[in-house]
């Protein structure tokens, strides 16, 4: 119930943080149905298409929208929550997952670049296995974030 | 946890949804973009099947829990309440609009290549490249936005 009377000083950072979160899940839902397409094809023809917006998507939006999400959690957290000792379970599922989130999202990031440019050069002979290693932490980084989402917003002890 | 907080809960989860279906649908939008080639097009728009369940859940969902939230903890006739329903009309009319143009844009993509011609499509391009249905994508954009805006700052709450 904190959340539903806090301070009006919180509602820009805690936008940004809802704004930045909103966006990471999109994008990296966005990545994977793009990989899971790209993995379920044999074809050069869909699998190069699907490797390289799955790419780019990480990159120019999942990258970027982490860190509004991250910049926009840490100024709400300034505003007291970092004060409560012992932290709640939410507070702590949130940072757990979004510093190991962001790790893992910069390595699927790189995975999948040099996967869709060995699939580029090679017209699909090589480069599956990294698109698809990046395909598996991504959706693991989208359950852990839909999980999280649930954790922040419910708050359970 | 009690029913408020699971309420909360699935009206954020379903507003994450609404907007990842948004991010979707921009990246696919972006990623088609002058496109002409009717595979090409037809490829693109795989994703967006992906987008079509989240859209229809998040938009449910949050309607749903988000009155079942106003009626529980707040007031229905409350001006943040009144003006949260507006724009989630208008987001519905907008994203309609919107979803009408480019199924109608994926639809002739994937007519053209069941007939077997993969040549250059004019019509595909100017489909997508229309000022119709960009009008309409950003015009959900920005009242989704505006959305997030008064649920998190609730005014005259």
């Amino acid at each position: 119930m904190l959340a539903a009377i806090r301070p009006d000083d919180w509602n820009f950072p805690l936008l940004l943080h809802v704004l930045g979160a909103s966006l990471l899940l999109g994008a990296l839902i966005t990545a994977v149905t793009a990989q899971l397409l790209a993995w379920k094809r044999r074809g050069p023809a869909d699998v190069i298409p699907y490797a390289r917006l799955s790419f780019r998507t990480l990159l120019i939006a999942a990258i970027p929208a982490w860190f509004l999400m991250r910049i926009g959690g840490e100024w709400v957290a300034s505003k007291g929550w970092n004060d409560i000792d012992p932290a709640p379970a939410w507070l702590d599922i949130g940072y757990l997952t979004a510093e190991l989130g962001g790790l893992l999202i910069l390595v699927s990031t790189i995975l999948a670049g040099i996967g869709a440019r060995r699939l580029g050069r090679s017209n699909g002979e090589q480069g599956a296995t990294l698109v698809r290693v990046a395909t598996v932490l991504v959706v693991l980084v989208t359950i852990a974030y839909v999980i999280t989402t649930w954790a922040m917003s419910a708050k359970p002890d | 946890m009690g029913l408020y907080d699971w309420l909360l809960a699935l009206h954020v989860l379903s507003a994450f949804a609404w907007v990842s279906a948004l991010v979707l649908y921009s990246v696919v939008l972006a990623a088609s973009w002058g496109a002409s080639i009717p595979s090409d097009v037809a490829r693109m728009f795989r994703v967006t099947k992906v987008g079509d369940v989240l859209i229809a859940v998040g938009m449910i969902g949050t309607i749903v829990f988000g009155v079942w939230l106003a009626l529980d903890e707040y007031e229905i006739w409350d001006g943040w309440i009144i003006a949260a329903l507006v724009l989630w009309l208008a987001a519905a009319a907008t994203g309609g609009r919107g979803g009408k143009h480019y199924n109608g844009v994926r639809d002739r993509a994937n007519a053209l290549v069941a007939e077997g011609r993969n040549e250059p499509s004019p019509e595909l391009t100017a489909g997508l490249q229309s000022t119709r249905g960009l009008m309409f994508h950003s015009a959900t954009v920005v009242i989704t936005l505006a959305l997030l805006v008064v649920m998190i700052y609730k005014p005259g709450a």
